[in-house]
């Protein structure tokens, strides 16, 4: 059944049941360690402590999550908002990421959360100076949106004509909302950090946190569209539209160099431009993120034959991606001071969890992929522009 | 009327009665432990620990010197954790207290970020059916609305932990640094920092030696206040407008242009296929 998902391997006859078998198994693993961590705790499958209240699954699962989600906001506003029709062919492809990232989000949520079973209590209990109340409302109202924008896939599958026509007629509303909630959620999970001014690294710690996090969004949107769609092309055999990534290529550098642009001066205006010539483990990290994850990248993408090229765009929109994760653990986890005496790194069924959480997702995105037409927008051009 | 303590670490003995005695008021279990080579023990606050008595090992030149320190709630006058908690299950009584819910925790630990003290604590054990969520110290709330002094204050033995009015501890403690200014620091720890605290600190050895944090006068929850109050509704207004009316211009001159007949899209793009 899956000869679709491993046409890039031979045909060897046990090969078509081992990608699957491998996610199953993945997936079985992770479960059995959340069954653990509902008896028993989540102490009992975490190293999760109270000096580190938060680890694995808020840096990654939540923070980088979200920020890898983001390619759904920054296609559909393309296509959408600005009218740039041509996009049209990797939009389905861009949502059905995002809604399956902030779906995985959700999952990763309910293992991390305390007592999962209230997570409505955020519809009836309101404090509405938490940034926490703000990222809860946004996953919850984000996550409806890209379940619509992801639905019309499903009507035609299913041939419910009714049902397609009702989404295409309230697209741009949900276009709307959606780039206003990405917008207010990637920018809040920042503005999570704002309250801790004094144990944050000056490195990173700026008021300006939440746009810091809405810009390297904007950055990473791109990238894990050109990641996907690589990916994508070699799996199920399609033409890579090199053109169509490298051309959403260009707002990755225009993102850098206004995140490059703030940040260093925001360093210079606090005159702690200094702590990035430390020479201690968090200049270190913040020179990596920024000329790994920044610099680097922003000159590769501004070069046109580099956004022709598959394999540069592939390289360039990695070193994103990467620069972005370590952004979000190095505010999250390596840049803030705990108290003396206590420290913390993943145990390994806090990776086994947030595993088991990627191979659904890369199961769920398999199964839409030869289940629903994803790639087969063309046949339904919705008259626009 | 505001409830407070004043603790002073120079009378302290650490003879960790108001451990103890926090342990026995609040019914909560020991805990299991090992040996660090330091007294301090339990090591840290936790779910089960409200208070701990920290021994700080200090050099005084040549000299070994030790510094106590009661590690528990502050009880801020603007506290971080309440801003913090996305369901309101802390808040700040009119009385002083710092008082959580329990009934409405859940169990994100976001106060546990938000806290300069790192005060809240977490029941790490518990599952889906004993419901995992935030414990800290309650300031004896059962104790003091009925008249009564806190459980640590009231077992102190040196006196170094008193119970009262905060305006008058702030006194007590100003007259006690003036008698003896060789002796002690000149700053009531908590009397402005992070926007003031219910319980205060006066010491004869430097607060950062003793493991406090140094903050300022402003509440720590001040920005992300601010971006909520301020910048969210903005942003959310804005972006709704502004993408909506983009949205138009867009479709208006792309319908211009198809008028036209020129077949050219804006900008450098391509024309839709």
């Amino acid at each position: 059944m899956t000869t679709r998902l491993l046409s890039l391997t031979r045909p060897i006859p046990w090969a078509s049941f081992l990608v699957p078998g491998v996610l199953v198994g993945l997936m079985a693993l992770g479960f059995v360690v959340a069954m653990v961590r509902y008896v028993s705790g989540i102490g009992a499958i975490s190293n999760l402590n109270d000096g580190y209240g938060w680890g694995l699954w808020i840096s990654f699962d939540l923070l980088c999550g979200v920020a890898l989600a983001a390619g759904g906001f920054v296609t559909a506003t393309a296509v959408y908002i600005f009218g740039l029709e041509k996009f049209r062919p990797i939009v389905r492809p861009a949502i059905l990421t995002a809604f399956l990232g902030y779906l995985m989000v959700a999952v990763a949520l309910l293992v991390d959360l305390g007592r999962p079973e209230r997570i409505w209590y955020l519809i009836i209990y309101w404090n509405p100076k938490s940034v926490m109340f703000e990222v809860g409302w946004c996953v919850m109202l984000y996550l409806t949106v890209l379940a619509l924008e992801f639905s019309p896939m499903l009507w035609e599958r299913l041939r419910l004509e009714p049902f397609r026509r009702l989404i295409q007629a309230i697209v741009i509303p949900l276009v709307i909302a959606g780039t206003t909630l990405s917008t207010l959620h990637q920018s809040s999970l920042g503005s999570l950090f704002t309250i801790s001014p004094e144990q944050l690294h000056k490195l990173w710690y700026t008021p300006l946190l939440p746009l810091m996090f809405w810009l390297t969004a904007v950055a990473v949107g791109p990238a894990m569209v050109i990641l996907e769609s690589t990916i994508s092309s070699r799996v199920f055999r399609r033409g890579l539209e090199i053109d169509l990534v490298g051309s959403l290529a260009k707002v990755i550098p225009v993102a850098l160099a206004v995140y490059l642009g703030v940040k260093i001066g925001e360093l210079v205006a606090t005159s702690e431009f200094g702590l990035v010539f430390e020479g201690d483990l968090e200049s270190g990290l913040f020179l990596t993120e920024m000329i790994g994850g920044v610099i680097l990248p922003m000159v590769l993408f501004s070069l046109p034959a580099v956004r022709r090229s598959s394999g540069l765009l592939l390289v360039g929109a990695i070193l994103v991606i990467g620069g972005v994760i370590m952004n979000r653990f190095d505010v999250s986890l390596a840049g803030l001071s705990r108290p003396p005496g206590v420290g913390y790194f993943p145990a390994w069924s806090e990776f086994a969890v947030t595993i088991a959480i990627i191979a659904a997702g890369v199961s769920a995105y398999g199964l839409v992929a030869r289940y629903l037409p994803l790639f087969g927008e063309h046949a339904h051009t919705e008259a626009e522009a | 009327m505001t409830f407070a303590m004043l603790f002073d670490a120079s009378k302290c003995t650490a003879c960790r009665g108001c451990q103890v005695a926090c342990k026995q008021w609040n019914d909560l279990p020991g805990e299991v432990t090992h040996n660090t080579g330091s007294y301090q023990n339990p090591p840290r606050l936790s779910a089960d620990t409200w208070l701990v008595m920290e021994f700080h090992e200090l050099e005084n030149g040549d000299e070994f010197k030790w510094g106590f320190l009661r590690r528990a709630c502050m009880h801020c006058v603007h506290p971080a954790c309440v801003s913090a908690c996305p369901v309101g299950a802390l808040h700040k009584t009119s009385d002083g207290p710092v008082l959580y819910n329990e009934d409405r925790c859940i169990g994100c630990r976001y106060c546990m970020l938000a806290c300069p003290f790192d005060v809240p604590t977490f029941t790490w054990k518990k599952g889906l059916f004993e419901g995992a969520v935030i414990h800290k110290c309650t300031f004896c709330i059962d104790r003091v609305s009925a008249g009564l002094e806190t459980a640590c204050a009231k077992t102190c033995p040196a006196r170094a932990l008193v119970f009262g009015e905060r305006d008058d501890l702030i006194a007590e403690a100003e007259a006690r640094i003036q008698a003896r200014p060789d002796k002690y620091v000149p700053h009531i720890y908590g009397k402005e920092e992070a926007g003031g605290t219910d319980v205060l600190y006066i010491s004869h050895i430097p607060f950062e030696e003793l493991g406090m944090p140094s903050l300022g006068e402003a509440p720590v929850q001040e920005r992300s206040e601010q971006i909520m109050e301020r910048a969210t509704p903005a942003v959310l207004v804005g972006m709704m407008v502004g993408l909506g009316g983009l949205y138009w211009v867009v479709k208006r001159r792309n319908e211009m242009m198809a008028k036209k007949g020129s077949g050219a899209a804006h900008g450098d793009e391509e024309a839709p296929s």
